[in-house]
């Protein structure tokens, strides 16, 4: 665990060095309050639910290498069903870190393999044609994950997107304050939401 | 790796961000990762012989394993794709290879380089920008290595309890916390005029038809492609939108 939590802060610290580029507390922490909030928190949520379900080294190695939902949760899953073993045993600890080590193996290198052919992608990327499509990255992001979430909890979804919407119509200028919205937001979101559910009606 | 650098250089790339010196950093992570993975690896197999288990049984889920992760590993690569234009490769690479997920990556990167002015629509050009993403991406997903060593033991022995308690509430709080985050960013998409409106609902829909090819087609390949088909195909109806629109209901700097 010490090596991968090297590996990670060694990153952000060899950028700093290598361009003498240090962005001091209060960028970092300004970026940080956006984010972590939600992610540290959905985080530790997912160790909760994932733990019990892949041991000890798959839990360890599925966070490390991260996509835990989209692949090695499933991957794990998937071993465990095939081989007709139950989650919580230590043969399917056996087999989920089997499985979420070759997941793992494949997709570090596809990534790989991905950066080496980029280049010839390269061209078509610096295209100004294309311009518009990256310039909309984050509604064509929150759009496709926004329909799945709200769909499935639209109930708790009223409150904090009628919240936004308004604010964000009412003050457009907010829109460059985003990272200070998002915690809001997720308390409006839970308030609402733990209202709702003692309410028997979520 | 020197082909690469020298095509992404003729190219127009050439910027810091793709410099050698990330290209190499993202090496090394790569390396790690694979050493990790093959050392968790042989060391499952070794206990599972110590254990009975098969032989045939490990062969298999080595094999179904390798041929069930190529998929997903596709659509996190066009994630890395997407990333790229305002951060370059090799951040991105490295990124999406420890603790990373697009879903996380793309807001913390947005929300560093708004802090500090810059866009995300836009290839970073300041190195204090550039190393201030890279902090809040790594630290922002840094909490599983404190949260697994601490307390990976008492969850594991007390989860059970939880979940009997109120799973349902902790199902929901999670929810809750993902539609907060992207109610905040449909938000701001709303803010910027109609053309984020019609690519935010035009990703929306092409969600939708996803998940009626997959539940009532019955196209199951197509789960773990759901999100980078609708973006993608989203952001090429963006590239369309752009020429249809008349130029005053553009966003500025088109």
């Amino acid at each position: 665990m010490l090596s991968a939590l090297a590996v990670m802060v060694a990153v952000p610290v060899a950028i700093s060095i290598r361009f003498g580029a240090w962005p001091g507390f209060m960028p970092v922490f300004r970026g940080l309050l956006a984010v972590a909030p939600v992610y540290w928190t959905v985080t530790a949520i997912e160790v909760l639910t994932y733990a019990p379900m892949l041991g000890s080294g798959g839990t360890y190695l599925a966070f490390v290498t991260g996509n835990i939902t989209n692949l090695k949760a499933p991957a794990a899953i998937s071993a465990m069903q095939t081989a007709s073993v139950k989650p919580g045993t230590e043969e399917g600890e056996i087999l989920s870190t089997i499985a979420i080590a070759v997941t793992s193996i494949v997709t570090t290198l596809i990534l790989a393999s991905g950066v080496l052919l980029f280049s010839f992608l390269a061209p078509v990327l610096q295209n100004p044609v294309l311009l518009p499509a990256f310039k909309m990255i984050l509604p064509a992001l929150f759009g496709a994950l926004g329909v799945v979430f709200i769909a499935r909890n639209w109930k708790i979804s009223v409150a904090p997107l009628v919240a936004m919407i308004i604010l964000f119509i009412c003050v457009p200028a907010l829109a460059t304050a985003v990272s200070i919205l998002v915690p809001v937001s997720a308390l409006i979101a839970i308030a609402g939401a733990r209202i709702l559910y003692n309410r028997g009606l979520v | 790796m020197h082909a690469p650098i020298l095509l992404i250089q003729e190219y127009g790339m050439q910027g810091f961000q793709n410099g050698p010196f990330l290209f190499l950093l993202g090496g090394l992570v790569g390396v790690f990762v694979i050493s990790q993975s093959v050392f968790f690896l042989v060391k499952a197999t070794a206990r599972s012989r110590e254990l009975g288990i098969g032989r045939e049984i490990v062969r298999k889920t080595i094999l179904s394993s390798a041929i069930f992760s190529v998929l997903p590993s596709v659509s996190i690569l066009l994630g890395l794709i997407t990333l790229s234009y305002a951060l370059g490769l090799p951040l991105p690479w490295i990124r999406l290879s420890v603790l990373g997920a697009v879903t996380y990556e793309l807001p913390a990167a947005t929300a560093a380089m708004q802090t500090l002015g810059a866009s995300i629509t836009e290839p970073v050009t300041d190195t204090q920008v550039f190393s201030a993403v890279a902090w809040v991406m790594t630290l922002g997903c840094i909490a599983p290595l404190f949260i697994i060593p601490l307390f990976l033991k008492k969850i594991q022995s007390g989860v059970l309890s939880i979940q009997k308690k109120d799973n349902r509430w902790g199902q929901i709080f999670m929810s809750a916390l993902f539609i907060g985050m992207i109610s905040a960013f449909l938000g701001m998409g709303i803010s910027g005029g109609i053309l984020p409106i019609m690519v935010l609902l035009s990703s929306a829909l092409l969600m939708g038809i996803c998940a009626v090819l997959i539940t009532v087609c019955k196209w199951t390949w197509l789960e773990n492609f759901a999100l980078p088909v609708s973006m993608l195909g989203a952001m090429a109806l963006a590239v369309w939108y752009a020429q249809i629109l008349p130029p005053g209901m553009l966003p500025a700097g088109f």
